[in-house]
């Protein structure tokens, strides 16, 4: 293939530019200066006035874009990508026990959402039960209580598991919530193949950023690959795991990093699998990312055109995937908690619309939206309306979804998706070198890297380089307002002691002798070094519940403990 | 500590950096504001010691005699604030810690604020916060409890 653009005509070009640069804008710098000495991305890449043919001289049409579901998936991994279907509007939800999230997921069913996402309550997501002493004061605020088959059970009364999706953002105790699931299921009759959904099931982020791990990295990695390899074998349609970016880069990583170490973990999970044997085109159509979409606009859709070709390139290159499913990027998108403030906190419903935007303009398949008054606490019935309904303005009155990858062929997108490729790719080879991703974790690299990033971002909006409206620029004193903003309200209290009664009726009311055997099975599965998700299903159908399934698992893995730097 | 007193005519002691205890109470990750936050202190020349995350109001209290500290800053995002530090406030009460001051950080509804500051926290500090303002006020509460400690000797 050849360039873009001829001899000829960038000879023209650059003379314009000469003209434009010298002549031009020091007459109008004279007039009025600019706003900063420096323009930069929230990765701190530095941004130039305008963008031109001079900028992709040897730009490969065919290396780098080609069209939507052609290699490298620059464009889109699907053909007809939102004129045939509009992505997946999946807001994460859960509250209090299962009853409150049920009633909350019919509620989202009825206003149109299309795919199911639970959010779980901490003791949930660190594994440990509703009376665990651990636990007291945590149960149901940030998501919802599930420590046995039974509250699964409820949370999907009036749901039919055989043709919604569900997402659980579970890492940890995955294999634990998707036997919940998969018993449930299996009770009202669903067959296997048709159970679909998600596990986010990533647990080196939890070292790098979400910080809910419970074992060490490497067994924390065996269990993980377990999910995976049964449920390819078991459970076809659903994705085992979700490796993600958004903690990542919540935590304080920049978009260039979120993107580097996303994918220095995709590529250590697929060694892992290969090196159990299966086959890369047997698995890798089930990998699924989960990117972050921050408010520094343009850096976000390069960002995701970037993810799409790098992946496309490793599975093809280095792992020699020969189906085109195994290269695609498919993945998820949640716009940026960390953008959200409580400052006058009415616009956030803006900045969660443009961040929104980006992600449908960089081809994401499913999208959430955060509401407006999460800085204070999880969403109310009203502002989960609001965010929905965000999604549904972008997808069905801009137009926007009308053209694949509308951005693409702009000079100045298809220079910046280059610039953070060819970083990423740097953090990528110094994390080879290190051994890869599980290595660098356990060196703590990517902690320091994003601890750093995050302070210094600080720092920039404490100096006045980076503005927050309402914060650092249009500061906001007002306070009265906020307490204007009508909160989720519940009984806390009442929650934890329902869902503490509720998990000791299930201990006194179980066949003790099928509990006991299947939890002594798991135990002896873990031991041996056996995929323990059999045994973790039989252990959730005998209704063994998750603090007892996970601490099981501790006393064959042990438990992380991380030390505390900053 | 008294002998750290500026009295003239005597060797003057060097005067020790305030210390801090930047704690995760509760068992939420959300590390991102302490790590900042110790870091900030660190910076504008406090001592400070990060206790990381899944902290207990009791392990916090031990931390803060066994430091010596002068302010303890706590950081939850997991909205069970109200419950952690009703308990840190107690604990504090039962070692006759509660001359060392409170201070919250956190997504925290204003209501809570309130409350928060009537169990005896001294300042809350919600997302958007300057560390200007947050150093300021914690740099205030340590200048605060060393001058009660050297009064009362």
């Amino acid at each position: 293939m050849s360039d873009l653009f001829n001899e000829k005509a960038l000879k023209e070009i650059a003379e314009a530019y000469k003209e434009y640069e010298e002549k031009l804008v020091p007459e109008w710098l004279k007039k009025l200066p600019e706003r900063m000495e420096e323009f930069t991305t929230l990765s701190g890449i530095p941004l130039k006035r305008v963008y031109s043919p001079l900028d992709l001289k040897g730009f490969d049409y065919m290396e780098k874009l080609a069209f939507p579901a052609q290699y490298p998936f620059t464009r889109g991994i699907h053909a007809t990508m939102y004129r045939a279907r509009i992505w997946t509007m999946r807001m994460f939800s859960g509250f209090g026990g299962p009853e409150e999230t049920n009633e909350r997921l019919l509620f989202l069913i009825k206003h149109g959402e299309t795919g199911l996402s639970l959010a779980f309550d901490y003791p949930t997501l660190i594994g440990i039960d509703p009376d665990d002493p651990m636990a007291e004061g945590e149960v149901g605020i940030v998501g919802v209580s599930v420590p046995t088959i039974v509250d699964m059970d409820i949370i999907f009364r009036g749901i039919d598991m055989g043709s919604v999706t569900t997402n659980m953002t579970i890492n940890p105790p995955a294999p634990v919530l998707l036997s919940f699931y998969v018993g449930v299921a299996e009770s009202k009759g669903t067959p296997y193949h048709k159970i679909g959904g998600t596990t986010q099931n990533d647990p080196l982020k939890e070292f790098i950023a979400q910080k809910s791990y419970v074992f060490p990295p490497e067994p924390a990695v065996k269990v993980a690959m377990d999910l995976i390899e049964w449920s390819i074998k078991n459970i076809p349609k659903w994705n085992p795991i979700s490796i993600s970016g958004y903690h990542i880069r919540e935590a304080g990583a920049t978009a260039v990093q979120e993107l580097a170490f996303t994918i220095a973990d995709g590529i250590e999970y697929v060694r892992q699998l290969i090196a159990r044997g299966l086959d890369v085109d047997e698995f890798a159509p089930r990998l699924s990312f989960f990117w972050d979409s921050h408010i520094n606009f343009f850096e976000e859709i390069a960002k995701f055109r970037a993810a799409r070709r790098m992946w496309a390139k490793i599975m093809r290159d280095w792992f020699g995937a020969k189906k085109r499913r195994s290269m695609w990027m498919r993945f998820h998108t949640q716009t940026a908690g960390v953008s959200l403030m409580p400052q006058f906190p009415w616009i956030n419903i803006v900045r969660t619309a443009i961040e929104a935007l980006a992600a449908v303009l960089g081809g994401t398949q499913s999208l959430h939206t955060n509401s407006f008054d999460e800085p204070f606490r999880v969403p109310s019935e009203f502002a989960a309306k609001i965010a929905l309904r965000t999604q549904q303005v972008i997808a069905y009155e801009t137009g926007v979804a009308d053209v694949i990858d509308p951005c693409g062929g702009s000079y100045f997108i298809e220079w910046l998706t280059d610039e953070i490729e060819e970083r990423a790719w740097r953090y990528i080879e110094r994390i080879e070198r290190m051994g890869g991703m599980l290595e660098a974790v356990k060196k703590g690299f990517p902690q320091r890297e994003i601890a750093d990033a995050a302070y210094t971002f600080q720092k920039e909006v404490e100096e006045g380089k980076r503005l927050i409206v309402g914060v650092n620029i249009f500061p906001e004193e007002e306070e009265e307002d906020i307490r204007k903003v009508p909160l989720l309200d519940f009984d806390q209290e009442e929650i934890e002691e329902r869902q503490k009664r509720r998990v000791k009726w299930v201990r006194e009311n179980r066949d003790k002798a099928r509990w006991r055997t299947a939890l002594d099975n798991l135990r002896r599965a873990a031991q041996r070094g056996e995929n323990i998700m059999p045994y973790v299903l039989e252990a959730a159908k005998a209704r063994a519940t998750l603090g007892e399934i996970m601490g099981t698992l501790k006393e064959v893995y042990g438990v992380y403990v991380e030390p505390p730097i900053y | 500590m008294s002998s750290r007193q500026y009295t003239s005519g005597q060797v003057i002691p060097e005067r020790r950096p305030y210390k801090v205890i930047v704690a995760k109470l509760g068992i939420d990750g959300h590390d991102r504001g302490a790590k900042v936050i110790a870091r900030a202190l660190k910076d504008a020349g406090f001592e400070v010691v990060y206790t990381g995350i899944r902290q207990t109001p009791r392990q916090v209290v031990m931390a803060a005699l066994q430091e010596d500290a002068d302010v303890i800053g706590v950081s939850i995002l997991s909205g069970a604030h109200l419950h952690h530090v009703k308990k840190l406030m107690e604990e504090l009460e039962r070692m006759g810690a509660n001359d060392i001051p409170v201070v919250v950080g956190g997504t925290i509804p204003i209501i809570d604020i309130d409350k928060l500051k009537e169990m005896g926290v001294k300042e809350v500090f919600l997302p958007g916060t300057s560390l200007r303002k947050i150093v300021e006020v914690i740099r205030r509460l340590a200048e605060e409890k060393r001058r009660k400690e050297e009064e009362s000797h």
